[in-house]
């Protein structure tokens, strides 16, 4: 599983990138798109929209199952990834990539580190 | 994996999607020993299961099968099965899982002294081999061992039983055989280049046929005329079966809903069991969804529900409730594939 060592990771597999705190791009790990298999469909929040750490921001949808996605941190969301409503497979493609989700402006970047690092997410999913 | 009617099931293996498509493609196989096998036997057995059941089992010859409902008096559905005439007076019974009980006490009580009815559920592992190349792949490793033809059965030594049906819309034969050696067959299945698949593409190959799961699309709350499953119920038998009377009421009074195939027409998240049809403007309820999901092949979202007959009408526009919005929807012909 590829696991960039540059991001954060949630334990509900979500990954951050913390280099910029005003605009934190989140999506989902290779781990869990490979679980997940066959994303037919995304629902973003609102741009604007403050969400906690931990709260249920969006909705992803396979072939099999609707999962929640959660705010790795806490924060605004300022951008979302609109081309994927369209077409989910970015998500599964190129999860770290093409399929970034949303952009949150972080409300207190003392949160990221409470999430996993690379080497610490590989061993939760080994 | 997901506990189903005491078992613990696959969803799916590579991908639910990836599965699906190997069947409709080339061929998968899926292991299906969670599924009743009953053995009906006697001098009167025919008479006596053709009065519990709603197809007339006095048109199959032996080596034939028939898919066929077995109801309440009230016509609601208890089991959905397939019955194989594999002797004269001995008959095989498939059927679903989660009624292997209740079906046994059912016959029991209603079959006459004189036939019996015997559970080789336990006995019996099964696969099902489905698509356009399950049947070449079967000569290549079997050629002493012919498959039956559509629908038919032929029994072979070491309670070996092969079947040419299926739940999946495709050509393909179910192989029934003692718990011991089914996992052999199933590695040999996969080493031929048989894709193994889970309970995921089992459900998106029958809902893409319109193919009915009982206890989501059949109930006892629903009759078979309801569910469009009249083929299989045969009105005019004599001596009749359990429900005939209720069943041939409701004809007369004429069915006030009936179980429609609704496509979404756009991009939405897919229909799900549960989730609520409504009107057009997504304001009255008009039924719940018996089964949906994302059809593979068509890329859109299908379901079913019991909507008000005057709903029910091919063309009708719906909308299904996701998350309390509504999406647009419409009723289509069966099969959707």
């Amino acid at each position: 599983m590829n696991v960039p060592d540059h991001l954060r990771y949630s334990d509900s597999h979500e990954w951050i990138d913390p280099s910029d705190p005003s605009a934190v791009s989140m999506g989902i790990s290779d781990h869990a798109q490979a679980e997940l298999t066959d994303v037919v469909y995304l629902e973003l929040p609102e741009i604007g929209r403050v969400v906690a750490k931990g709260e249920a921001i969006a909705v992803i949808e396979s072939v099999k199952a609707a999962n929640d996605i959660y705010a790795p941190i806490g924060g605004e969301v300022v951008e979302v990834n609109e081309a994927l409503a369209e077409a989910p497979e970015p998500v599964n493609e190129d999860p770290y990539g093409g399929g970034w989700m949303i952009k949150i402006k972080a409300s207190d970047s003392g949160e990221f580190e409470s999430l996993h690092d690379a080497g610490s997410y590989r061993e939760q999913i080994s | 994996m997901l506990p189903f009617a005491g078992w613990e099931m696959p969803i799916q293996y590579e991908g639910i999607v990836a599965e699906h498509r190997a069947v409709r493609e080339s061929v998968g196989v899926f292991d299906i020993s969670h599924m009743g096998e009953l053995v009906v036997s006697g001098q009167e057995s025919e008479a006596a299961l053709n009065r519990v059941l709603t197809n007339d089992l006095a048109v199959l010859a032996v080596g034939e099968g028939q898919y066929s409902l077995m109801l309440n008096e009230g016509g609601g559905v208890i089991d959905d099965l397939i019955v194989y005439r594999i002797a004269e007076n001995r008959f095989f019974l498939v059927v679903n899982a989660s009624k292997i009980q209740e079906d046994v006490e059912w016959l029991r009580k209603r079959l006459p002294a004189g036939v019996s009815v015997e559970d080789e559920s336990a006995t019996f592992g099964a696969l099902a081999v489905q698509g356009p190349e399950a049947v070449s792949l079967w000569q290549k490793l079997e050629p002493s061992k012919p498959l039956p033809p559509r629908n038919g059965v032929f029994e072979y030594a070491d309670r070996l039983i092969l079947c040419r049906t299926g739940y999946t819309g495709e050509d393909g034969f179910e192989l029934f055989s003692s718990t011991a050696a089914i996992g052999d067959w199933f590695d040999r299945f996969i080493a031929a280049g048989a894709k193994p698949c889970g309970l995921g593409a089992r459900d998106t190959l029958r809902l893409e046929k319109g193919f009915p799961l009982n206890g989501a699309d059949l109930d006892l709350d629903h009759t078979p005329l309801e569910a469009g499953l009249g083929f299989f119920v045969k009105l005019e038998k004599s001596p009749g079966f359990i429900g005939q009377e209720s069943l041939l009421e409701q004809k007369s009074a004429g069915l006030s809903v009936r179980l429609a195939a609704i496509a979404m027409t756009g991009k939405a998240p897919p229909p799900r069991h549960g989730y609520e049809v409504r009107d057009e403007e997504g304001e009255e309820l008009l039924g719940v969804l018996t089964s949906g999901s994302m059809s593979p092949e068509l890329g859109l979202g299908i379901g079913m529900a019991y909507l008000p007959i005057e709903k029910a009408k091919t063309g009708t526009a719906l909308s299904v409730m996701v998350r309390e919005r509504p999406f647009s929807a419409r009723v289509v012909k069966k099969p959707f594939v």
